[in-house]
């Protein structure tokens, strides 16, 4: 990284700068039907306890199964994140004591994760992109949900998530400002809905990220880069489930701060659990680490090693879709800036809308196309991509139509307008309308015979000022409705005038 | 009548189930003293007696089809109240069978009830129960002073030796099994770990517990094993290997078959008449044909201390989820969850299932993980290392099951370390995952009754049935406790 890119990564503190170093662990949910270890449906949004197995329950005599599906998910992802899969892996149990948590211990994975080393590139506004490193990822059930609004002295349970395989990925401490730590989880999301293996919906908890910071002196940074010694880094706080980009964003630039607040002031940083609190947009401490849980992890002997085969692996690799950054490399390939190219890919339906209305056109302006006509439509609509009225094969089509001149493109955007708001097909509206651009020279001479008639003072100027060509060339598309072809134009006003070629 | 007997008189329609099943309801209900019961099941075993013999008149026999059977209440039984001798599972009724009586009903047989056990199989006395003691229908000759009957299956081994029942299930994590039918004058067999679905039975130490028949005979736990073993898809650690007839396999005789006699076996202080019982035991074999050959199995004196960490840290775990939340007892009145784990907790499971809790968590432990769950798995591998390494040079092991008979009621409750070398030959067995016997082969100078082990190879439980009926017939044990029960 080069110096100038480190200088604006620091904070300015009042007895000098700062460094803010960042590491994440998402928890992402598995994209299954059935749960990690029974049969019981991950639907969301259903009857409290409506969704759950003996299993869940933590009912006497009954064994976790391990879900296939959730396997390969797991394997799944973690290829989409280049990283190591591990052969061998194995579930362990994670022992502490809470209503929600039926068995009494949650089976994760602890010395031995299903999931190695592995990365994901961000890329950033001012154009740079950067490598965090995954550290592993590993396979863990959900507990339940305690509910404590619902009776004045008594709480319930709601056991539905009791058991739904999570993911959990844990970046290394790549990371240095709260726009590195967004666009990741950002990216991190996109990888996983391209994969299909996580919704990435943070609304309904399908993901959600603890994030580590902590900060130093400069140059500590790039020392542990360089030694990999946590040595030179700061003493690190875990703010506890943060729910969207934009909370990322406020968690770290708050934690930070009070950080160095408490650095400068002589204290020292306390290696603790905090949470955030996103209506008063700071952090407050959960748990100090000599009050942090002794979960007695040991190998869960319900459930055998698990081995997967090299040859299952491969198979998996072969499904695996074009991801994020080999999409965005393809679309720069074919035309479009690195920005276009980045704004494409974030989600998958975008960069497949847009794929499917660039069929056959240029791809600088289907990427136009979309970016100011679709796209602001939408935002000025309050729609999502996949809410989109107006089909991609549609724009498409009116593409096309501006393309091989068979209508201009002011006209393409009133087309927009009409199929946005009452649907239909463009090419059909097109016809019906008459807004087919006129190329036929005889209705296109009538016109400027008709401008001539009414202005011949206009015609003396325009041979002492052949610029004032343009004025013509206005009139005429105001006469023909705007459906001339303003080139045909052009070129008979040219002939009927009179005026030199350019130059 | 044994229950090989029973079935061949059934299938010869000599006896009817209901005739048999009334006959042990009747015995159940007049052997009250000994608890042996937890649940008596009289009223619903006549209607599965009675449905049995409909299918019987139709022709659609099971293996096990109207044969009146004692089920330890460890195993959950849809619809049966099923307490794992705990205060702690109140009155739970499981909404579901567990696979192995699940098999047994499946052959037609039919359950007389639920016995007694060690709370949560904590135990080799049968004395840890919520529920009381039960009682050995032996008795020392000329005394009155009622004994144990080992334990944890201690009612499930009463029922067999004061024929309350054809057979009975067991459990055995360290010895449950064969330690309770060794005092207890018959037959009991642990099967390889996974032999046994483990799904509905309630854990004690999930990578130890194996569920096994409690017989009269050799051939009884022959065609009880036969029923009760699958491979089963709720249970990832069962294992598919096939399920051979046992039974048919007892046949051949043991011309040829290599005993191997573990030298670490021989304990200091042990009775006298355990080594040479021993002794007799391998000359028995001798005259069948069996080679006799001396082994090593260096490690056994770890295996006590091994077991009393791995059991434990695996029970502190498996006992987590009873906790006053879901089901079975909560403490009445308290006002935080705290409080109501700690005394639904404390009021819920008795001492010796807490000493064991406490021992669990101290050693998973950060900072004594490393020093105790850590080295004990360590030593867990050098043990099957070592019986691997015997059966190199044998076919089966030949030992004695206990180090002593069975003890009065109380005698070894004071120190938990005396009772605890209860399983000094029984947990090795376990901690290898290995598949092990005890055949009743004499009785004390005090008329009490001694068993003798047999260990086999993972799966080879068709040799181990077959080596133990050569001891059994050699044995020739024909004696009964004198009924002083009876009410």
């Amino acid at each position: 990284m080069s110096a100038a890119a480190t200088k604006n990564k620091l904070i300015q503190g009042e007895t000098g700068d700062w460094e803010v170093v960042i590491g994440m662990e998402v928890h992402a949910q598995v994209l299954s039907q059935s749960k990690l270890f029974s049969g019981a449906s991950t639907q969301f949004g259903a009857e409290p306890n409506s969704q759950v197995s003996f299993i869940d329950a933590g009912f006497p005599g009954m064994l976790p199964v391990i879900n296939e599906k959730c396997v390969e998910q797991a394997v799944r992802t973690g290829l989409g994140l280049k990283a190591q899969i591990n052969l061998r892996s194995i579930f362990d149990r994670k022992n502490y004591f809470y209503p929600d948590l039926p068995q009494g211990y949650q089976i994760s994975q602890y010395k031995d994760p299903i999931v190695g080393e592995g990365e994901v590139t961000i890329d950033l506004k001012d154009g740079e992109s950067i490598r965090v490193g995954i550290e592993r990822l590993h396979l863990e059930q959900d507990a339940g949900k305690s509910l404590h609004d619902q009776h004045p002295d008594s709480s319930f349970v709601d056991l539905n998530r009791s058991g739904i395989a999570l993911m959990e990925i844990v970046t290394k401490p790549h990371m240095r400002t709260s726009e590195e730590a967004a666009a990741f989880l950002k990216k991190l999301r996109a990888i996983v809905r391209y994969l299909g293996t996580c919704d990435g919906n943070m609304d309904e908890g399908s993901m959600r990220a603890d994030v580590n910071v902590s900060v130093c002196r400069p140059g500590g940074y790039e020392e542990f880069r360089k030694t990999g010694s946590f040595k030179t880094l700061g003493t690190r706080c875990e703010i506890k489930n943060v729910n969207s980009m934009r909370f990322i964003a406020q968690a770290v630039e708050y934690e930070a701060r009070r950080q160095i607040e408490i650095l400068e002031g002589g204290g020292k940083i306390s290696q603790e659990t905090r949470l955030f609190d996103s209506r008063q947009g700071e952090t407050r401490s959960m748990r100090s680490k000599e009050e942090a849980h002794d979960y007695r992890y040991f190998p869960d002997p319900d459930l055998l090693p698990l081995e997967l085969e090299q040859a299952w692996v491969d198979a998996i690799k072969k499904t695996l879709p074009e991801l994020p950054d080999e999409k965005k490399a393809r679309f720069m390939s074919q035309g479009l800036s690195a920005y276009d190219a980045s704004v494409l890919v974030a989600e998958r339906e975008l960069a497949d809308f847009y794929e499917e209305l660039a069929k056959g056109v240029d791809a600088k302006a289907a990427a136009n196309w979309l970016n100011n006509e679709v796209l602001g439509r939408l935002n000025r609509d309050g729609l999502s991509i996949t809410e989109v009225p107006v089909s991609a094969a549609a724009n498409n089509a009116i593409i096309q139509m501006v393309a091989d001149k068979t209508i201009s493109g002011k006209i393409a955007k009133d087309l927009l307008d009409i199929v946005w708001k009452e649907g239909g097909d463009p090419r059909q509206v097109v016809e019906s309308r008459g807004l087919k651009q006129v190329t036929d020279t005889g209705a296109i001479d009538a016109a400027i015979e008709a401008v001539i008639a009414a202005n011949p003072d206009k015609v003396e100027e325009v041979k002492a000022k052949p610029k004032l060509a343009a004025w013509f060339v206005g009139q005429v598309m105001k006469q023909t409705g705007g459906k001339a072809n303003p080139a045909a134009v052009n070129a008979a006003l040219k002939t009927r005038l009179n005026l030199p070629e350019e130059g | 009548m044994t229950l090989a007997e029973a079935r061949d008189a059934i299938r010869a329609k000599k006896i009817s189930s209901k005739e048999l099943t009334g006959a042990f309801v009747k015995a159940i209900e007049g052997a009250r003293p000994l608890n042996a019961f937890l649940t008596e099941a009289g009223e619903q075993a006549m209607l599965a007696a009675d449905a049995a013999d409909r299918r019987i008149a139709e022709g659609k026999m099971g293996a096990l089809e109207g044969l009146p059977l004692a089920i330890k209440d460890l195993f959950c039984t849809k619809g049966t109240r099923t307490t794992a001798a705990s205060k702690i599972l109140g009155n739970f009724v499981p909404p579901y069978e567990s696979t192995v009586t699940q098999n047994l009903w499946d052959a037609g047989a039919v359950m007389l009830g639920k016995t007694n056990l060690d709370e949560f199989a904590m135990g080799s006395s049968n004395e840890t129960s919520a529920f009381g003691p039960v009682f050995n229908p032996w008795r020392a000759a000329g005394s009155n002073v009622n004994l144990v009957p080992g334990g944890s299956s201690g009612g499930s081994a009463t029922a067999v030796a004061a024929d309350l029942c054809l057979a009975a299930t067991g459990t055995d994590t360290g010895g449950s099994i064969r330690q309770p039918a060794a005092v207890s004058g018959h037959v009991g067999l642990k099967p390889t770990y996974g032999r046994c679905s483990r799904f509905g039975i309630v854990a004690f130490a999930s990578s130890l517990d194996q569920a096994g028949p409690m017989t009269k005979t050799v051939r009884d736990a022959a065609i009880m094993l036969k029923t009760m073993a699958s491979v089963d898809p709720k249970d990832s650690t069962s294992v598919d290997v096939a399920v051979p007839d046992y039974e048919k396999l007892l046949e051949g005789g043991i011309k040829g078959l290599r005993v191997g006699i573990p030298k670490e076996y021989r304990i200091d202080g042990a009775p006298a008449e355990i080594d040479a019982l021993w002794t007799k035991g391998a000359d028995w074999l001798k005259a069948q044909g069996a080679e006799i050959v001396e082994v090593s199995l260096p490690h056994t004196k770890y295996a006590l201390p091994t077991y009393y960490i791995v059991a434990p840290a695996e029970a502190s775990s498996n006992l987590a989820r009873y906790d006053g939340v879901k089901f079975g007892y909560r403490a009445p009145g308290v006002h935080d969850i705290t409080e109501l784990y700690e005394r639904s907790r404390g009021e819920g499971f008795g001492a010796e299932v807490q000493r064991r809790i406490l021992i669990g968590t101290y050693v998973l432990s950060a900072g004594y993980y490393d020093a105790y769950y850590s080295r004990a798995q360590k030593l867990r591998t050098l043990i099957k290392r070592d019986f691997e390494q015997a059966f190199e040079k044998c076919d089966v092991l030949l030992t004695p099951t206990t180090p002593g008979p069975a003890f009065g009621v109380g005698a070894k409750t004071a120190d938990p370390v005396e009772m605890y070398l209860q399983d000094v030959f029984t947990v090795t067995v376990n901690l290898a995952g290995l598949p092990g016997i005890s055949v009743p082969a004499g009785l004390t100078p005090t008329g009490l009754p001694l068993g003798l082990q047999l260990i086999g190879k993972a799966f080879d439980e068709a040799t181990l049935l077959r080596a133990a009926q050569a001891v059994e017939t050699a044995a020739d044990f024909k004696a009964k406790p004198a009924n002083w029960w009876s009410v």
